[in-house]
């Protein structure tokens, strides 16, 4: 039985690996960018799946740590000459690194809704900083740079074409996907599970569940800084926008879309909303936003396992 | 020395001012939150929703009492729809979706308000236009004036649910929802009747503060922040708590922009939400609890 969930579990992902990374060959060059846009959103939701859909916390402050990554990316990007593709990475791992661990030290000491409201103002502190301290982050025009080469140092250099990109991101995205699900079966992921279904229970038991929350939102907020880093790459620019709530708010609505506790589910979540603001936005313009509210909202109220929720139980088996 | 002295007094009174309006909004919120457990993210955009209603009226009528009378009505009627609607088939459910919930009404409030009123910010003209010398400034009445209905507003509030007769089933619900239902209040009347004060609160707040500022349709989002920021410090479900924090945070504030810009004096109330997690994570204006 478990043998033969494996074998389904293996295929399924290996038919879906092979159409991203044979997308990019056929698609134009349109849906290309669309397809590398909606992993990286998806690195993002995946990312704060770990909270909302594994240890039940909402974050509504995951546009700090992306936009600290995508930040922290810049700074390496403009500081060291020539540019670096792994500084970028580690300089943007570290500065949405130590932004979550700034905020998991303070807002796990508050459950449930004081917790979604403390991640919430703790992202919009860091967007009044980038906002206002225009002489280090340039304000409101935010940064330009040009992007990295991609290579390894003394294997291979190359300058990123949209195709490689789009290979780099989905081989990023991938390995964050499987290096999650390998955390959330083990031991660890365990422990933030039973947080999630009764807390006073596993304190009870003699778990430091508050040790355990603030690891789980520094390693949410971890790849959520990945995400930003990629993002900066993809678009060799960082810009206040993107610390603003209003990115905080999308990943909460891909999460409930796509399906809370899947790692799969809030990209499928981030892709249809995509897919809804593109089709929508040729008719609505800018108020495409309000159908996809009316959407959301039903969702919340109809479809809380959201897309890929009758599949939870056997995404993680 | 002597004109600092003015300036500290001079923001005393402006903290005041705004602390009595950010009172009306975040009693609002927290007398939703106490009664059933829902925060409600679109509270912001009631309270903008309800300074368009104020310029709209205003613009037809060309009086602002009736603007005010009006938009608070209107909001309040609206936010007995939208808590049928949106929040009933949530009752029972957990706590958190209910966030969601309101986090789509307020996508689709604003959302509305941007497509129908435009980007471009709206004025309405303040009713009161004489001034006091306060210093050496001419300080409008208005503001006083804004202060004194907040108070008075929050204060009928109280006796509403301290003598009323629906006041009284309003906190029979808080006290044991079951125990109130069984006793025959009507309970989810109730949720929606709280729902609708808060809400036509939120928006008598934003005719009241629109004349200050301009009127446009990303404002909710500064003042539902202010107001999260307002219920942690006082403590969530607690009405006086909430008040004395409204007024707290709001002169740090006004202190802080003595010295930096108002954007960065924003970091002031960061600062005393992060100070109150520290020392008191339940809440500056509570009782220590046990």
């Amino acid at each position: 039985m478990r043998n033969r969930h494996a074998v389904a579990y293996w295929t399924g992902f290996s038919v879906i690996l092979l159409l991203l990374i044979v997308a990019p060959l056929v698609l134009p060059e349109f849906w290309r960018r669309f397809l590398t846009e909606i992993l990286i959103w998806g690195l993002l939701a995946m990312s704060s799946d770990v909270l909302i859909g594994y240890t039940g916390m909402v974050s509504f402050g995951h546009s700090g740590f992306f936009g600290l990554g995508m930040y922290g990316a810049g700074a390496a990007l403009l500081l060291v000459a020539p540019p670096n593709l792994f500084l970028a990475l580690a300089f943007g791992l570290a500065a949405a690194g130590v932004n979550a661990l700034f905020v998991a030290y303070f807002a796990t000491r508050l459950r449930d809704i004081y917790f979604a409201i403390t991640t919430l103002i703790f992202s919009q502190i860091m967007y009044v900083v980038i906002f206002t301290w225009t002489s280090l982050t340039g304000g409101e025009n935010g940064l330009t740079f040009r992007a990295p080469p991609l290579g390894l140092p003394g294997v291979l250099a190359a300058p990123f074409t949209p195709q490689t990109l789009h290979w780099f991101v989905l081989a990023v995205v991938v390995l964050s996907y499987l290096l999650l699900r390998r955390i959330m079966q083990s031991p660890f992921g365990m422990v933030l599970q039973s947080i999630r279904e009764n807390e006073a229970r596993t304190r009870a038991i003699g778990y430091p569940v508050q040790r355990y929350k603030i690891v789980a939102v520094m390693l949410s907020g971890l790849f959520a800084g990945l995400a930003g880093v990629l993002y900066a790459i993809q678009n060799r620019f960082a810009a206040p926008d993107f610390v603003f709530f209003l990115v905080s708010g999308e990943t909460v609505i891909f999460n409930v879309m796509g399906g809370i506790g899947t790692l799969v589910g809030p990209i499928v979540g981030a892709g249809f909303f995509l897919i809804l603001r593109e089709a929508l936005s040729r008719s609505f313009t800018e108020a495409y936003l309000i159908p996809v509210g009316i959407v959301f909202i039903a969702m919340v109220i109809f479809m809380p396992q959201g897309l890929l929720g009758f599949a939870r139980k056997w995404l993680n088996r | 020395m002597q004109d600092l002295l003015d300036i500290i007094l001079i923001q005393t009174v402006n903290g005041v001012v705004t602390g009595m309006i950010l009172a009306l909004v975040a009693s609002g919120l927290t007398l939703i939150f106490g009664i059933m457990d829902v925060v409600n993210f679109a509270h912001g955009e009631l309270f903008m929703l309800g300074a368009y209603l104020g310029v709209v009226v205003f613009a037809t009528t060309g009086s602002f009492w009736l603007a005010l009378l009006f938009a608070t009505l209107i909001v309040a009627l609206l936010g007995a729809a939208l808590q049928i609607v949106t929040l009933r088939p949530l009752i029972g459910r957990d706590p958190l979706t209910t966030i969601l919930a309101t986090f789509g009404v307020s996508l689709v409030l604003q959302n509305y308000a941007l497509w129908q009123f435009g980007p471009v910010a709206r004025n309405i003209r303040e009713p009161i236009t004489s001034h006091f010398t306060l210093f050496y400034l001419e300080y409008p009445w208005y503001r006083i004036a804004i202060a004194a209905l907040s108070a008075g507003i929050i204060g009928s509030l109280w006796l509403f649910l301290k003598y009323g007769r629906y006041g009284i089933w309003i906190r029979a619900t808080i006290q044991d929802r079951v125990m109130a239902q069984a006793m025959g209040i009507p309970v989810p009347w109730v949720y929606t009747a709280v729902f609708a004060i808060g809400a036509g609160m939120a928006a008598a707040s934003g005719v009241l503060f629109g004349p200050l500022v301009g009127v446009n349709h990303a404002m909710g989002l500064d003042w539902i922040l202010k107001a999260f920021i307002v219920v942690v410090v006082g403590g969530m479900g607690n009405l006086g708590g909430s008040i004395l924090a409204s007024i707290f945070v709001s002169l740090m504030e006004a202190y802080a922009s003595i010295w930096v810009s108002p954007a960065q004096a924003v970091i002031a109330s960061f600062v005393v939400l992060i100070l109150t997690l520290l020392f008191r994570p339940t809440g500056l204006f509570v009782p220590t609890p046990k």
